[in-house]
């Protein structure tokens, strides 16, 4: 089965969230939304959640029970233990024998030791985890994830993503948001949103494949409009190509993209 | 410096909320202390009653507003227009003349005395009466108060400690996670308000026996009435709560707007000053608020025995109030846990 949206139309009041938004995501893979702060992934994972009603297009998901939700910045309740928190979880989803499950989950991520802490009381990193494991623990047919490694240190982040191919292995159809272009190469797909527009998708080799022109590597840019940082040297892109331009990152073909769509006046 | 100030004034100019809680709350204080907090009544709706009420109700002057004239009745008939809240003095126009007042009602019954009328020998009346307060023989403001602060100790936890609850969910993001688990809206709404009914209930109870213990408040009414009052406002009053819950983001501006629906609560309801008092012009929020009929319903039940037949009015206002507030609650709440289109979805095949 197949979930996602088609042709996504979404407007607050005049302001625009998403147009012409189209994605598929299916089961037992991992789908990446990336893009900037405001780029309309919150509002694209919620209208996939059913929590908010497109203006235009359709949405695809399973039942209520089969789906898993974690919210930006939400990880469990806070006055909650870990362990009363994966107890809510079970007696709404009606779920039995989950307790071996719940108990590999937990160890899987480090969070076993804590299982009488309250949430409110776990690190960030921690929270989070917890979040996705509730998500995950009625083995949902549909798993929507909104930024979920924001602000987690890098051990954190490792962990978060093992569980999300973990879901997506035992054949859940996953969708994360991302402000981290690094972490969309994981995906097989990726939707590069801007602006509230779809500015590229496909699979992450595909997406890099499709770079116009050439980005070079550069100690001082030539066209600062078009050149960024990365670490201690410059990038630019010549969108005539150049015979010494590098093999670009996912990041600079989504940079390049987004100076392009500036340049021809449209996102 | 400067920098800051401008700044600062830039923040709280956007900040609509303390704004309005800064400017229109001390004009709604200044409006309601000049208008509103005035303890001498003008007018005491006073009842006659008796073989010679006729000729009585002719004698009786300022502030005395003689609302019913009862020949037929006596002094039982006296005591239950009072017991009713029908008038605060009921004058029994038969030998030994006796002035009836109702002494749940303070001012009413100090203005009484302010017009020479009652408690002195050299009365307005020409003929010599004895005076007997009922109820509160005292004219003990205790007596009067505590039954009334109960509704305004419940009105300040309720409203907050609701308001904060659900918008702390709102908050952490964590309702949205209760939206797309398989809850019902209704799962969601009933679960959340009925832990604060059962500790609202729990606290009514302690406040009530504190003060009853504490201030030698009797209670001579019947507690089912009581109970029935109670259950009622606390729906109103929690209804409050997430009608506030769903207007703010921030438990910061919860607070802010239950503040707000609280001063006008403490000061209109005739908890402290007697509406009787009160210009219409103000009066009528008087009559919007719950806290009003929760007043007039504890006082009657604890300190005069009022039946339950006499207390119709406040009853039914205050179930209606309760219906209407929690109602637009549970609306407004339930648009967030579920938009339309997620109730006309088909379950597999969501399209919406």
């Amino acid at each position: 089965m197949t979930w996602g949206v088609e042709a996504l139309g979404v407007s607050f009041g005049r302001t625009v969230a998403l147009e012409g938004v189209t994605l598929e995501v299916p089961a037992g893979q991992v789908t990446a939304v990336v893009g900037g702060d405001g780029a309309g992934k919150t509002t694209l994972l919620r209208v996939l959640a059913g929590l908010v009603l497109p203006n235009r297009g359709t949405a695809r998901r399973p039942e209520r029970e089969r789906m898993g939700y974690l919210p930006a910045r939400a990880g469990g309740f806070r006055d909650l233990t870990v362990a009363e928190n994966l107890e809510f979880v079970t007696s709404v989803c009606r779920l039995a024998n989950v307790g071996a499950r719940a108990g590999d989950l937990l160890e899987r991520t480090g969070l076993a030791p804590f299982r009488e802490r309250l949430a409110r009381d776990l690190s960030g990193g921690m929270r989070q985890k917890l979040g996705v494991i509730m998500a995950l623990l009625p083995e949902p047919a549909l798993l929507i994830l909104d930024e979920p490694t924001t602000g987690i240190d890098p051990v954190s982040r490792a962990d978060l993503w093992r569980l999300i191919a973990l879901a997506a292995a035992r054949g859940a159809g996953v969708v994360v948001s991302s402000a981290y272009l690094d972490e969309a190469e994981r995906a097989s797909w990726v939707l590069v949103l801007h602006e509230g527009r779809p500015l590229l998708a496909g699979p992450p080799t595909r997406v890099v494949s499709s770079l116009t022109g050439s980005v070079v590597e550069l100690d001082t840019p030539t066209d600062r409009r078009r050149a960024w940082r990365r670490g201690p040297r410059w990038r630019e892109w010549r969108p005539g190509g150049d015979p010494a331009g590098i093999a670009p990152a996912l990041e600079d073909v989504v940079i390049v993209a987004a100076l392009a769509a500036a340049e021809r006046g449209t996102p | 410096m400067r920098a800051m100030v401008l700044k600062e004034f830039r923040q709280l100019r956007r900040d609509r909320r303390t704004l309005a809680l800064m400017i229109m709350v001390p004009l709604l204080l200044l409006i309601v202390f000049g208008y509103v907090a005035r303890f001498d009544i003008k007018q005491i709706p006073t009842a006659v009653v008796g073989a010679q009420a006729e000729m009585v109700a002719g004698l009786l002057p300022e502030p005395f507003d003689v609302r019913i004239v009862d020949s037929a009745g006596d002094r039982a008939t006296g005591e239950d227009l009072l017991r009713r809240s029908r008038a605060i003095i009921a004058v029994v126009a038969e030998p030994p003349l006796t002035i009836l007042v109702d002494g749940t009602e303070l001012f009413a019954a100090q203005s009484a005395r302010a017009a020479n009328l009652v408690g002195g020998a050299s009365g307005a009346l020409p003929i010599p009466f004895e005076l007997e307060v009922l109820f509160n023989p005292e004219l003990s403001t205790a007596v009067v108060m505590v039954p009334s602060l109960i509704g305004m100790v419940l009105t300040a936890i309720g409203t907050v400690i609701t308001s904060l609850g659900v918008v702390r969910e709102r908050q952490e993001g964590t309702l949205e996670q209760l939206a797309v688990m398989p809850l019902r809206p209704r799962d969601v709404i009933i679960g959340k308000i009925a832990p604060y009914f059962l500790v609202g209930v729990l606290d009514m109870a302690v406040i009530t026996a504190a003060g009853l213990l504490l201030f030698d408040v009797p209670f001579r009414g019947s507690w089912l009435v009581f109970a029935a009052a109670a259950f009622a406002f606390l729906l109103a009053v929690l209804g409050v709560g997430v009608l506030i819950s769903t207007l703010s983001h921030t438990q910061g501006e919860a607070i802010q707007l239950a503040i707000m629906t609280m001063l006008p609560q403490i000061m209109l309801s005739g908890m402290i000053f007697p509406l009787t008092a009160m210009p219409w012009g103000v009066r009528w929020i008087s009559y919007l608020l719950p806290l009003t009929y929760f007043v007039q319903i504890v006082r009657g039940v604890f300190l005069k025995a009022t039946p339950f037949d006499a207390l119709g009015v406040p009853f039914l206002a205050l179930i209606l109030l309760a219906v209407v507030v929690l109602g637009l609650a549970v609306l407004r709440f339930r648009r967030d846990l579920a938009p339309a289109g997620r109730r006309r979805a088909t379950p597999a095949e969501a399209a919406s």
